[in-house]
């Protein structure tokens, strides 16, 4: 815990902290886990042939990581995909996105040329 | 002035859309104002083709690009990057060619390369395209997503991380 707590004092702390949290089994088969449903951390503690105790410290490192967050409802603390995480999958996507776009935006210009080729052509060959 | 609203409200609005369709098919669409025929041309004569298939902004200049395209035909796409000190290649075979209406071809520069399928509708002049990516998993298009060297740095220094550590274990 220490050290996750020094790492998280540089700049690419968040990215460390992730590392740090994912690179477990368990706590990957968390993540992969909470992908599917909420659950609370009895469920997973259960899930994974865990104590309660053993799942809270690991349910903590998510958290502390950003890609769990939790909420207590009641005397059930409920754990759910953290928003960095669904943040990233956003990112990921846009960068997808921007990548067909350009290409695209090129595309369309091939496409353009193409147009008016045809049309140059078709008036050549009425003449 | 224009009366139209910048695109500033909207940034990520654009005629391009991405759909994640599931754990490992990713969905990409776009609409060309131009006849099937002609966009289908785009894709498949590899002097059009090496016009737009790398836009500027990724930084890579073609070295060759040759494309049979036929059923069982083979590409090969070869590229100049700023970062990589030899030519970086792509290639694979075509599955499928229907003139005008579909593409489907193989990715077989990793062991984990996607089955890509275009279509290609065309309506009032106008062509809606569909391209299709199918990976073998999760795994595999997480890493490949965005193509050519473009996975999100995050995303590939975990990846990497997560190799060294497993090799540790």
């Amino acid at each position: 815990m220490l050290k996750l707590n020094h790492m998280v004092q540089y700049a690419s702390a968040g990215f460390d902290a992730s590392f740090a949290a994912i690179s477990d089994a368990t706590r990957r088969g968390v993540l992969e886990q909470l992908g599917r449903a909420d659950a609370s951390i009895s469920d997973l503690a259960e899930k994974f042939h865990m104590t309660l105790t053993g799942m809270k410290k690991h349910v903590a490192v998510l958290e502390q990581a950003g890609l769990v967050a939790t909420e207590k409802i009641g005397r059930v603390r409920t754990c759910r995909l953290g928003s960095r995480r669904l943040e990233e999958e956003a990112a990921w996507i846009e960068r997808y996105r921007e990548i067909w776009d350009a290409r695209f935006d090129e595309l369309d210009r091939v496409v353009e040329e193409l147009k008016r080729q045809e049309k140059t052509d078709g008036r050549k060959n009425r003449k | 002035m224009d009366a139209r609203t910048e695109s500033d409200s909207t940034p990520t609005s654009s005629r391009t859309s991405v759909e994640r369709k599931s754990e490992r098919e990713i969905i990409v669409r776009r609409t060309f104002d131009g006849p099937a025929r002609l966009v289908f041309e785009a894709w498949t004569k590899p002097e059009l083709l090496k016009r737009w298939w790398v836009p500027k902004s990724m930084g890579m200049s073609f070295l060759a690009c040759e494309a049979d395209v036929r059923a069982g035909g083979k590409y090969r796409f070869e590229f100049l990057h700023p970062s990589a000190p030899t030519p970086v290649a792509f290639f694979g075979k075509y599955l499928e060619v229907v003139p005008h209406s579909r593409l489907v071809w193989t990715n077989e520069e990793s062991n984990d390369g996607a089955v890509t399928t275009v279509t290609f509708e065309e309506k009032k002049g106008k062509t809606l395209l569909v391209v299709h990516e199918v990976y073998p998993s999760k795994e595999a298009l997480d890493a490949n997503g965005g193509m050519e060297n473009a996975m999100p740095e995050t995303f590939s220094q975990l990846d990497e991380l997560l190799v060294d550590l497993r090799s540790k274990e």
